[in-house]
């Protein structure tokens, strides 16, 4: 009596575990198709074209032969390219320290203050990251303009004359990195200040019970506390200042004499204003290839850093 | 306790006064933008004395910001919309369901974080081209679709919703969509808002690519079309201040109207990336 009954119960779960699991997938199938359509697209298949386009001679738009690596041979000789290479460096150098010690300093001095007044503080040290590049090139320019600029005054008081300092191939790396520091330094406190607050306070008590001076209550407390998220801070910093182009386009075109020439800036020239699709994708690769290295490192890194 | 007070007062003023030094090109520029062009080069007092608004007149009537405008809210909008909607979808699949491919999706995903987008801009612009949508809104959005960081933010969120309120919900006869949309979806609506305004952000002032795949005046961006600007006036420096206020104003005002938002989006799509 019971026997069959228990058997049909067993087949109808079966079947409604093979209806469920058709539907799971279908449902699979209907839910990630439209990220999949565009992912694919516009953004696999380009990345598989422009590693292809590396070993062609294509011109931007139309066909191009095969020329294995002779692009990447040519890089090796051109030393626009090394010039670009060195000023990305360079570039990384009066950006990633600087700005991650500035953000530093910032969010120590905001997570002090309280209520309104940090709410305050916070929002005008935050509000140049909203603001579109072009806007704050514009506003640099006026700045730093060589006749009228109003900080020429402070300018001529350090080299004793006003310095058109975007046509001085001295000042121009230097003085894009001061833009560009103003310009996204908001992003880098409003982490550090999270990091800040996710220092238990108890820690703090304990150190001042045991007669810590705040010299010692930073570097004893603070610094290794906050270090994921400033090592966070820092190779964020790495990866997006290395795709330096925007600010050097607008301020300086890559001049003068080529001195803030960076590799995006190669890239973009190569491609659109000399046709050289395949030239131009090489380079795009070495980009490429620096920022995947430095990505995999850092994911390393912070892995390492989360164990101990 | 006073004297403890009183050095507290006198730091908070400290870190004040750097703010306002921090802000004042901003400032700056306000104070440039309110003057007539002749004082501007005479005598510049830090002060705004001036309330001489011809400059954004003649900017708004002579300049094509207002079409900029429309081009900017039409593709970031648009852009947003689709990220975050296709996102969620993906992100749901990914966090809740068990399918062939999960695993490579989710991998790719991830791995998609390292590409620097610059580095395809060739070959996407060469697929705009070939598509016929160079010059057009959706050349401008459709590379633009790709922000890993909506998925993988989603998943997260989606992961942490206990399976019992599921269980529930399938009791009642519902399907996987009404799950995401009536369970998951307005469960999460703090973290859509904060993708939504970060997503935005980025969009409206993407310069690179806008800049790349548009070249008709009438298509541009305002990131793009204010460098056009630039070229056209000459030397006019309340015009090309009251341009870049102008320029700014949408982003500037909707950051003090959306800042818990906005601070909370950057946290979290940023504590991701690590």
């Amino acid at each position: 009596m019971g026997a069959p009954g228990q058997s049909l119960q067993g087949e109808e779960a079966a079947m409604s575990k093979a209806k469920r699991r058709r539907r799971e997938l279908r449902a699979a199938g209907l839910l990630t198709a439209p990220f999949l359509f565009v992912f694919l697209i516009f953004f696999l298949y380009p990345t598989y074209k422009v590693i292809a386009l590396s070993f062609t001679d294509a011109p931007l738009i139309g066909d191009g032969q095969w020329i294995g690596l002779a692009n990447y041979a040519k890089l090796l000789n051109d030393r626009l390219f090394f010039t670009s290479l060195w000023n990305n460096l360079y570039f990384v150098l009066l950006t990633v320290v600087p700005t991650t010690v500035i953000a530093l300093l910032i969010a120590l001095a905001v997570s002090k203050l309280k209520g309104r007044m940090q709410a305050l503080v916070l929002t005008l040290f935050f509000l140049p990251y909203v603001l579109p590049v072009s806007v704050v090139t514009l506003i640099w320019a006026w700045m730093l303009d060589f006749q009228f600029g109003i900080l020429q005054p402070l300018i001529a008081a350090v080299t004793g004359k006003p310095v058109p300092v975007f046509r001085n191939p001295y000042w121009v790396m230097p003085m894009i990195a001061v833009v560009t520091i103003w310009w996204t330094n908001g992003f880098n406190v409003l982490l550090l200040i999270a990091g800040l607050r996710n220092i238990p306070e108890d820690l703090y008590e304990a150190a001042s019970l045991d007669g810590a001076t705040p010299w010692q209550r930073f570097w004893r407390v603070t610094w290794p506390l906050l270090w994921p998220v400033t090592a966070l801070v820092l190779t964020l910093q790495l990866i997006l200042q290395l795709k330096l182009f925007d600010q050097v386009y607008l301020l300086s075109n890559g001049g003068p004499f080529n001195s803030s020439y960076v590799v995006l800036m190669q890239m973009y020239r190569e491609a659109f204003q000399l046709n050289n699709g395949g030239y131009a994708s090489a380079i795009a690769m070495v980009l490429f290839l620096v920022i995947v290295i430095v990505s995999v490192l850092q994911f390393q890194l912070l892995r390492i850093g989360g164990r101990k | 306790m006073t004297a403890r007070r009183a050095r507290n007062f006198a730091f908070s003023g400290l870190v004040l006064i750097a703010a306002m030094i921090w802000i004042f090109p901003l400032y700056w520029a306000l104070t440039t933008s309110l003057r007539s062009e002749n004082r501007i080069v005479s005598d510049a007092g830090v002060f705004i004395d001036e309330l001489n608004i011809s400059a954004y007149v003649e900017v708004l009537s002579t300049s094509k910001l207002p079409i900029w405008y429309l081009n900017s809210v039409a593709t970031s909008v648009i852009t947003t919309a689709i990220v975050l909607v296709t996102g969620m979808m993906c992100a749901y699949a990914l966090s809740q369901l068990r399918f062939p491919g999960r695993k490579t999706l989710y991998l790719l995903v991830v791995a998609s974080f390292m590409v620097p987008v610059p580095a395809l801009y060739v070959a996407q612009f060469i697929l705009m081209s070939d598509l016929g949508l160079v010059n057009t809104w959706w050349g401008i959005i459709l590379p633009q679709l790709i922000v890993p960081v909506v998925v993988i933010v989603y998943k997260q969120f989606f992961d942490a919703i206990p399976k019992e309120m599921r269980e529930a919900v399938l009791l009642d006869g519902g399907g996987e969509f009404t799950l995401l949309f009536k369970l998951y979806l307005p469960l999460n609506w703090g973290i859509t808002a904060a993708l939504a305004i970060i997503t935005f952000i980025t969009t409206w002032n993407n310069f690179f690519w806008p800049f790349l795949v548009v070249t008709s005046e009438d298509m541009m961006t305002i990131p793009v079309g204010i460098t056009q600007v630039n070229d056209a006036f000459g030397v006019a420096y309340a015009r090309m201040m009251a341009l870049a206020l102008l320029a700014a104003a949408p982003v500037i005002i909707g950051y003090l109207i959306f800042q818990k938002r906005v601070t909370e989006a950057v946290m979290i799509s940023a504590g991701v990336k690590g």
